[in-house]
């Protein structure tokens, strides 16, 4: 029988590689994951330049957080880009909304099949990688400021007695909040408010909707701000946590995919649960328990390689896997019926 | 009037044509790469090359008092054809004695395979670095005043020693330079007793490495040994380790030090040391200030050696007191070490007058040139230490 102690430094070796980690990431994409699902549900088609929406929106919350910094405005132990999302969100929003009347909208008068409007958003994805590119460059970008940390590795150790530290940081805090806080928000505007309910509506049957004299312009409007603004959250609350590069948007839209089609596309609530189910698999899969078995096993008995199941290169392929078997097994995903 | 105007165009052509023959100007190619991604570094190792082939030319002393000029070429740093497109232009068309070049490994094993020893041209790179050059079949040709990473490896795993780490963990970008390291390093520490926890790749270019992180501290392994770029995945490698209290004390290897680490990484890494080429010898200070004299950049990198490689090629000219580009390789090896007079930059005057009158020189240069049996600088390393917030060295190793 292994000691107390032993555990408990187990435990929290697993927290700080495994848990927390996973806890953040996983609301990231459950963030974004709503956002895709939410088109699909309700403009019937996979919206590819999700992405790359997100590497947008995080761009312009940049752009603002810097020039907030420069005015010597902050937030106090609070990142900065909290104070620039909301101005984000509506450039964002606009942004998009462009798009749909540009590229989106021209396709739905035609009464076009989802493949062409997925096909279209591939395009609509592209422009908005190249104008991202354009603006802000390639590179890495910082924008974090205020408290990194709400306990550190080491104060932990010295705090607890234990072997192993547990760093806990203030973003996965922040991505955690906030995303209960957008996801009840966005819960309680879908079955209670007025514009919610004729969303479902449209989204379920579209000519009954019509009839029933709810205008379709303002749905198709509502959505994509709603969509542009989860997107700027999930991108803003990612970047915060990890670092900016355009390029890491673009290759997140497989785990996003992934999570909704998981959680069953077109349900908000699968969403949400694909997301951390992604994360939680991409993580646990591919990390190393050697040092976590060596506490729990009697001595001797602890394994000589590194119990990793996969090396950390494979991470995406944990998703595509997941995707491949939701989609042999359950089509539906976890969540199967209604849509929204 | 159709005429007159192909009148002129031929004479123009036979005047170019002429151009070239003036008789005692011995032209050396310079190739490296002015485009591509080291196009930021290139113009200051062709300036201290040009700075040697100057030197020796106005001197007046060299091989009777001919003059020497120099061919530049561009070597693309990645692309093996027009690199080599290139060193063929230099050998049949500016008909160069020698190449100074090329610098990075590939487009140096291409051009050397390829055109220079087929063509039997010495070649001297300044900065191609990959262990596999040593071995391949020069028949004599090849030459670099760049020590291999071979040579790397083996000197991070004596710091090691020297410091009484005996595990850690290594983790190496994933191309030909993180790899060839990580795989000469991981030889030489366990050759030398350590042991390597893990060794595993990294890719650059993620937003996030706390994965990556979380497998080599599962490891065990006390410290983490990062073979990558400051400005890439190796940073964020970092950032990550001292997030989660992974790791606190980091090796690193050429790739990784450089200021831009120590402001870019929140936390502190103070006691982090690693490994940079170079030496701070009387000839490197010499070179440095002789560059600046000329309006050169004398602490660039790979500058001291560039200067050295364009040196032994003048030098071995003067040895064998021939053009011939046979003679120039039978006669590198033996400037370049000693027995002899002690040469260093500045000082190729007093040299050619000692080879002109049958002696002998042992050519130290910027970079205490020392080469090894297949014509490779043995290479002297900087041990090189995080303390009060910048890189401070500690040692030549």
């Amino acid at each position: 029988m292994p000691e107390t102690i032993d555990v408990l430094n187990a435990i929290t070796l697993l927290a700080n590689f495994v848990l927390l980690p996973a806890l953040s990431y996983g609301s990231q994409l459950a963030l974004g994951a709503l956002g895709v699902t939410l088109i699909f549900g309700i403009l019937r088609f996979a919206n590819f330049a999700h992405g790359d929406t997100m590497a947008f929106g995080t761009m312009i919350a940049i752009l603002i957080t810097w020039w907030f910094q420069s005015l010597g405005l902050s937030l106090g132990p609070l990142p900065t880009a909290l104070l620039a999302l909301p101005f984000a969100i509506l450039a964002t929003a606009i942004v998009v909304i462009i798009f749909d009347k540009t590229v989106f909208s021209f396709y739905r008068r035609q009464k076009s099949p989802p493949v062409m409007l997925a096909i279209a958003s591939v395009g609509v994805m592209f422009m908005m990688n190249a104008i991202v590119r354009f603006i802000i460059g390639p590179d890495d970008q910082r924008f974090a400021d205020g408290e990194k940390f709400i306990i550190k590795a080491r104060e932990f150790k010295t705090m607890t007695g234990l072997n192993e530290g547990l760093a806990i940081k203030s973003t996965t805090v922040l991505t955690v909040v906030i995303t209960l806080i957008v996801v009840t928000a966005l819960f309680w505007f879908l079955q209670r408010s007025r514009t919610g309910k004729a969303m479902r509506a449209f989204s379920d049957n579209e000519d009954l909707a019509l009839l029933s004299g709810i205008n379709p312009e303002r749905i198709v409007l509502v959505t994509w701000i709603i969509a542009a603004a989860l997107a700027t959250i999930a991108g803003v609350l990612y970047g915060l946590d990890k670092s900016f590069k355009p390029f890491t948007y673009f290759q997140m839209l497989l785990p996003i995919f992934a999570a909704a089609i998981v959680g069953g596309i077109g349900q908000p609530i699968g969403a949400v649960v694909g997301g951390y189910v992604i994360a939680f698999s991409e993580l646990s899969i591919t990390y190393a328990y050697k040092k976590f078995l060596k506490y729990l096993l009697p001595e001797g008995s602890e394994p000589e390689g590194l119990a990793q199941l996969l090396s950390t290169d494979y991470k995406f392929a944990v998703s595509f896997i997941i995707l491949v078997v939701v989609l042999l097994v359950r089509p539906t995903g976890i969540f199967r019926g209604r849509v929204l | 009037m159709k005429k007159t105007l192909t009148g002129i165009a031929s004479a123009l052509l036979l005047a170019g044509m002429a151009a070239p023959a003036i008789a005692d100007d011995v032209k050396v190619g310079i190739l490296l790469g002015f485009t591509g991604p080291i196009e930021s570094l290139t113009p200051d190792m062709a300036a201290a090359a040009e700075l040697a082939l100057k030197e020796a030319s106005d001197s007046g002393k060299f091989m009777g008092g001919k003059t020497i000029s120099s061919a530049r070429g561009d070597s693309t740093c990645t692309d093996s054809a027009a690199a080599t497109a290139a060193a063929e232009r230099l050998i049949s068309a500016e008909n160069v004695v020698a190449i100074m070049g090329a610098d990075c490994s590939g487009v140096t094993t291409a051009v050397a395979n390829n055109v220079a020893v087929p063509n039997g041209v010495t070649m001297v790179s300044p900065s191609a670095t990959s262990p596999a050059l040593s071995t391949i079949e020069d028949n004599g040709f090849f030459f670099r005043t760049s020590p291999s990473d071979a040579r790397q490896g083996q000197v991070l795993a004596d710091i090691l020693k020297a410091r009484d780490i005996s595990e850690v963990a290594v983790t190496y970008t994933n191309n030909d330079y993180g790899k060839g390291l990580a795989d000469s390093f991981a030889a030489a520490f366990e050759a030398a007793g350590g042991k390597v926890a893990m060794t595993a790749a990294h890719e650059d270019g993620k937003a996030d490495y706390s994965a990556e992180v979380g497998a080599l501290s599962a490891s065990g392994a006390p410290e983490l040994a990062v073979f990558g770029y400051v400005d890439q995945g190796g940073r964020g490698i970092i950032q990550a380790s001292l997030d989660s209290g992974a790791f606190e004390r980091f090796i690193f290897a050429d790739g990784m030090v450089g200021d831009s680490l120590i402001e870019n990484v929140d936390g502190d890494l103070a006691g982090s040391f690693g490994t940079l080429p170079g030496s701070d010898s009387d000839g490197a200070a010499k070179f440095t200030e002789l560059a600046n004299a000329a309006g050169a950049k004398g602490d660039g990198p790979f500058t001291g050696e560039a200067y050295d490689a364009a040196a032994l090629l003048v030098l071995a000219m003067q040895a064998g007191n021939s053009t011939d580009r046979k003679s120039i390789a039978e006669n590198v090896m033996a400037v370049a070490n000693a027995p002899g007079e002690k040469i260093y930059p500045g000082e190729l005057a007093k040299a050619l007058e000692i080879l002109a009158g049958g002696g002998e020189v042992d050519y130290e240069g910027a970079t205490n040139v020392l080469f090894s049996d297949v014509g490779e600088a043995a290479g002297s390393y900087k041990e090189l230490e995080i303390k009060g917030g910048k890189f401070e060295t500690m040692k030549i190793h």
